[in-house]
């Protein structure tokens, strides 16, 4: 049982796909962060977008003190799909799909959204600039939701939910 | 929002476009790879994270010492701090749920829409709603302290 949760391939081979794409895709993401930081002193997240796009339709409280930030938060949203839509056409030869369940997309999102919120960050904004800056709450954030979602994905692969 | 600089949103546009590319470029567009690691067969979304992480502390490092403001807004550098509570684990906790659950995180959902990768729209309608029901319970959380008195 343990060894099914815990594939033997984490000796074998680490890096199946090699380390180039995620080595330069990651300091691209960087980059795009600094560049929004040194020109504007801006320390952009992906996850505020969600609230703040929210006050265009919503008038909680909650909502409306992204204001001022809203429409910068879609502006650099939209420069997420575009910049994510070039690689598409020029790298990655067309489209492409996933193949796991919507019902885990629908179900796991809900869950990113109130967690990310209520935890102040996500991936980009603890992961990325909350660590590029040593802050610990940022650290002690990124060890927490990486714990929980390494043992959430076992469990459910080892619930032979696939993809 | 008239006094704001010209080249403002023209910048954050272009960040963006790079954030994205890198996001595209790296697969973390995609929930399968992500998946992959968590379950411990690549490892490759460690680079992404930390070399991500190397190039925006450079800049956080950097920046503040030099005291002067920043070019397009005026804004003082400073690191990107957030303060200690209970909340960082509660909400990382139910986030790392999702983050297992589906392989997906929000600024990787809006670059997987960029790749073509329509049947993402479930993982952002889900965001979004989640995002709503946080943000209506903490409206209120917000009006109960501010009520002079409790019942209770």
């Amino acid at each position: 049982m343990v060894a099914e949760i815990v594939p033997l391939a984490l000796v074998d081979q680490p890096f199946p796909n090699g380390i180039y794409r995620y080595a330069v895709g990651g300091l691209l993401v960087g980059l795009g962060a600094a560049v929004i930081y040194l020109g504007t002193g801006i320390i952009a997240g992906a996850s505020t977008f969600l609230e703040s796009t929210l006050s265009y339709v919503s008038d909680q409280s909650r909502f409306q003190r992204y204001r001022a930030s809203r429409d910068w938060r879609v502006v650099f949203s939209v420069g997420i799909v575009l910049g994510a839509a070039v690689y598409a056409v020029f790298w990655q030869g067309g489209a492409w799909t996933t193949d796991v369940q919507p019902w885990r997309l629908l179900l796991g999102g809900l869950f990113v959204g109130i967690g990310t919120r209520i935890g102040k960050g996500c991936t980009s904004g603890h992961g990325v600039c909350g660590v590029g800056s040593a802050s610990k709450t940022s650290i002690v954030g990124v060890i927490t939701f990486l714990t929980v979602a390494i043992v959430t994905a076992q469990l459910v692969a080892a619930l032979g939910v696939s993809p | 929002m008239s006094d704001r600089h010209p080249l403002f949103m023209p910048l954050i546009l272009v960040g963006g476009l790079i954030f994205g590319f890198g996001l595209g470029f790296s697969h973390m567009a995609r929930p399968e790879v992500v998946l992959d690691f968590l379950q411990f067969t690549d490892f490759g979304l460690l680079f992404v994270m930390f070399g991500a992480a190397i190039v925006t502390g450079i800049a956080f490092a950097i920046m503040p010492r030099l005291g002067k403001p920043a070019p397009l807004t005026g804004k003082a550098y400073s690191r990107r701090l957030k303060s200690f509570d209970r909340n960082v684990l509660i909400g990382g906790a139910v986030f790392g749920v999702g983050w297992g659950l589906s392989g997906i995180c929000p600024g990787a959902a809006y670059a997987s829409l960029g790749i073509g990768n329509v049947t993402i729209l479930w993982a952002l309608a889900g965001m979004f709603a989640g995002a709503y029901l946080q943000g209506v319970w903490r409206s209120r959380q917000a009006v109960d302290e501010a009520a002079p008195t409790g019942a209770d």
